[in-house]
């Protein structure tokens, strides 16, 4: 129900400069994933959207409207904090009927009560109701704050890492239910997360931020498959992506660590002349083994359950190599290796950016 | 190696340390409060005057009830409990007000912060002294300025029926109120900034935001500041002592003073005595509202 765009937005806290130029649409009824490591400035745009912050520069606009100096209450924005900020003082039942009972957005009682029943079924916490926030795990403190949030109808929810405490299982049930919140309520959603996989799972698009630049915006799909620089393919995809040096040069890719050549025209199908050096990128499922006219040794075998990561000695490098869970290595075993030509991504090494 | 063991710091166990180290403050504690105590609770039922060579005759009640008919201790009474309320009442508002407008960031806070708890590090006889001055009928400070602001006529703070009592009450509030800020501003501080955050984003109007965080954070301190407060106002001394003398006539003589009279000016000491302990029983049965009140408010 509501368009977000921020324009060219700056936010400095003293010494630290938490969003640069930060300009990103997202559309009516969009959910949209933020993604990041640890001060890449998640929670600033968050903050700035909701008006908690005001940017030092640049411009929020909500449906159209411009929102600089626009008071948090006035935005209609629901948040769901990282440290859930429950009322100390009110019960569950309270905490979650607080927004309906302002007096800017007076609500019955009975409504009240329905809508807090409904939520709190949704969120397995009926039974929490009369207690005291101090009196909850941390799960169900977080559960609470998403409640919260649910029970108004907010044009956008912002939510920062709201599903961080809960448990695995806990937490792919809130997945399915915040994707049919998103459905059924039409809102527009900002969700921060530091986790590649909810990321992917979550967002109809996803906002790869460092340092307080935004990387790339995308679908996971994008993302995962073109990552718009180096940042981007190393942060999202676990194991990390592979990357090596490459020169090109008379139609030959020589992949020095790996002491290979590839022919050039069959990975690399961009227009522009490659540099004389290039990083070359390859995510750890293109990699086959068992395949192939060269030989690498088995340095390690990390078993994940539905599959496994081999390690790959090729000279002085280490692959990452994602291998089905039925395959069988074993420490030293000496495995030919085929690079999937096709799925090779090319980066400049200096600006580090996605060649092609 | 026998000298070493013969020696006297030898000799004593670690126990034993102990004690003597607590024996002095004992020892004062014994023979300046507790000892007294004993000794005036006894002499509240005695027939006893401190400057008379007969020793004290036990009376039994009859200073207790005694007490209790004369409509003279009752007025006492009555000005007391004035006082209290009105002192109490003012310096909670205003400190409390006081508090939550210094509770912010800007610029010297520190040093108004400062300004405003210098009267409590006054001496009360001072304090007592420089109010008389102030106070001055003719020409106090204070009837000048409000002659000269408001046009208003010459006030006989301290020497007047209607007017010494409140004269009592200002300077008490002019002590006492940076004391209930600081308890205050301590209280306020408390509160996470992040629940406003959060308020803000449900939308809460002001008064809510004060009535649903703040006031729940800064409630057990208040009620606390205003314990202290209730308990101290009922012993207030020196000031009276200084500023009105129980004057005129006996218009701000508040039950301290009174007791202070009773024994010293007409040396009824077993009666005063027996005052006193009226006095220290109604301020612990104040004392234990508050506490109830307060645990009532931990627990929820």
């Amino acid at each position: 129900m509501a368009e977000v765009v921020l324009r060219d937005v700056e936010k400095r806290f003293g010494k630290i400069q938490a969003l640069r130029g930060m300009t990103l649409e997202v559309r009516d009824g969009e959910f949209l994933v933020l993604l990041g490591p640890t001060g890449a400035g998640k929670t600033t745009t968050l903050r700035i959207v909701s008006g908690l912050e005001e940017p030092d520069r640049g411009d929020v606009f909500i449906d159209g409207v411009r929102m600089n100096g626009v008071a948090p209450r006035d935005r209609n924005c629901a948040f769901v904090f990282q440290n859930y900020i429950l009322y100390p003082h009110l019960t569950v039942y309270d905490n979650l009927a607080f927004p309906l009972r302002s007096k800017l957005w007076r609500t019955e009682e009975g409504e009240i009560r329905k809508r807090i029943e409904h939520v709190a079924r949704v969120l397995k916490i009926e039974h929490l109701l009369q207690r005291k926030p101090d009196k909850l795990s941390g799960g169900e403190q977080q559960r609470v704050a998403l409640g919260r949030a649910m029970v108004r109808n907010p044009r956008i929810f912002l939510m920062d890492e709201p599903l961080s405490n809960l448990d695995a299982k806990l937490r792919e049930e809130m997945r399915v239910e915040l994707k049919s919140l998103q459905k059924n309520l039409g809102a527009t959603f900002f969700f921060v997360t530091h986790d590649h996989v909810e990321a992917m799972t979550l967002g109809d698009r996803v906002a790869v931020l460092n340092q307080g630049v935004l990387q790339q915006v995308g679908t996971p799909e994008e993302v995962y498959e073109y990552p718009a620089n180096v940042f981007v393919a190393r942060f999202v995809g676990n194991p990390e992506m592979n990357f090596l040096e490459g020169f090109p040069e008379g139609g030959k890719l020589y992949l020095g660590d790996l002491a290979l050549a590839l022919d050039l025209e069959k990975v690399w199908k961009g227009r522009e002349v490659l540099p004389s050096r290039v990083l070359v990128g390859i995510r750890p499922e293109n990699i086959l083994l068992g395949q192939g006219g060269t030989v690498g040794e088995v340095y390690l075998v990390e078993d994940l359950g539905a599959d496994k990561i081999v390690r790959l000695r090729v000279g002085e490098t280490l692959l990452r190599v994602r291998v089905p869970k039925e395959a069988e290595f074993s420490v030293g075993e000496k495995v030919p290796y085929l690079l999937v030509h096709e799925k090779l991504l090319f980066f400049d090494p200096i600006t580090e950016k996605r060649l092609g | 190696m026998s000298d070493i063991r013969n020696t006297w710091a030898n000799r004593v166990s670690d126990r034993g340390m102990l004690y003597l180290f607590l024996l002095p403050t004992f020892g004062f504690l014994l023979f300046l409060v507790i000892f007294p105590l004993i000794w005036s609770l006894y002499l509240s039922f005695c027939e006893y005057s401190a400057n008379a060579a007969r020793p004290p005759v036990f009376i039994g009640i009859a200073n207790y009830s005694s007490l209790f008919r004369e409509k003279e201790v009752w007025d006492r009474f009555v000005t007391t409990g004035k006082f209290v309320f009105l002192a109490v009442a003012i310096e909670f508002f205003l400190g409390f007000g006081i508090a939550m407008l210094l509770n912010r960031e800007f610029y010297g806070k520190g040093l108004l912060t400062t300004l405003f708890i210098l009267p409590m590090m006054f001496s009360p006889a001072v304090i007592g002294k420089f109010f008389r001055f102030m106070m001055d009928t003719n020409w106090g400070i204070l009837n000048y300025i409000l002659g000269r602001l408001f046009g208003m006529p010459k006030i006989a703070w301290t020497t007047s029926y209607e007017y010494a009592l409140y004269s009592l009450v200002i300077a008490d509030v002019w002590i006492w109120t940076p004391f209930i800020v600081l308890l205050s501003l301590a209280g306020l501080s408390s509160v996470p900034k992040y629940l406003y955050e959060a308020a803000d984003v449900d939308r809460a109007s002001g008064w809510f935001k004060f009535r649903y965080i703040t006031l729940p954070y800064v409630a057990p301190i208040l009620i606390l500041a205003v314990l202290f407060r209730t308990m101290d106002a009922f012993r207030f001394f020196d000031v009276v002592y200084v500023l009105t003398e129980g004057g005129p006539g006996y218009a701000t003589q508040i039950v301290p003073f009174y007791i202070y009279k009773l024994a010293f000016s007409f040396w009824r000491t077993g009666r005063s005595c027996a005052l006193a302990y009226v006095l220290l029983i109604i301020i612990i049965a104040l004392s234990n509202i508050y506490i109830t009140y307060l645990n009532r408010l931990r627990r929820a």
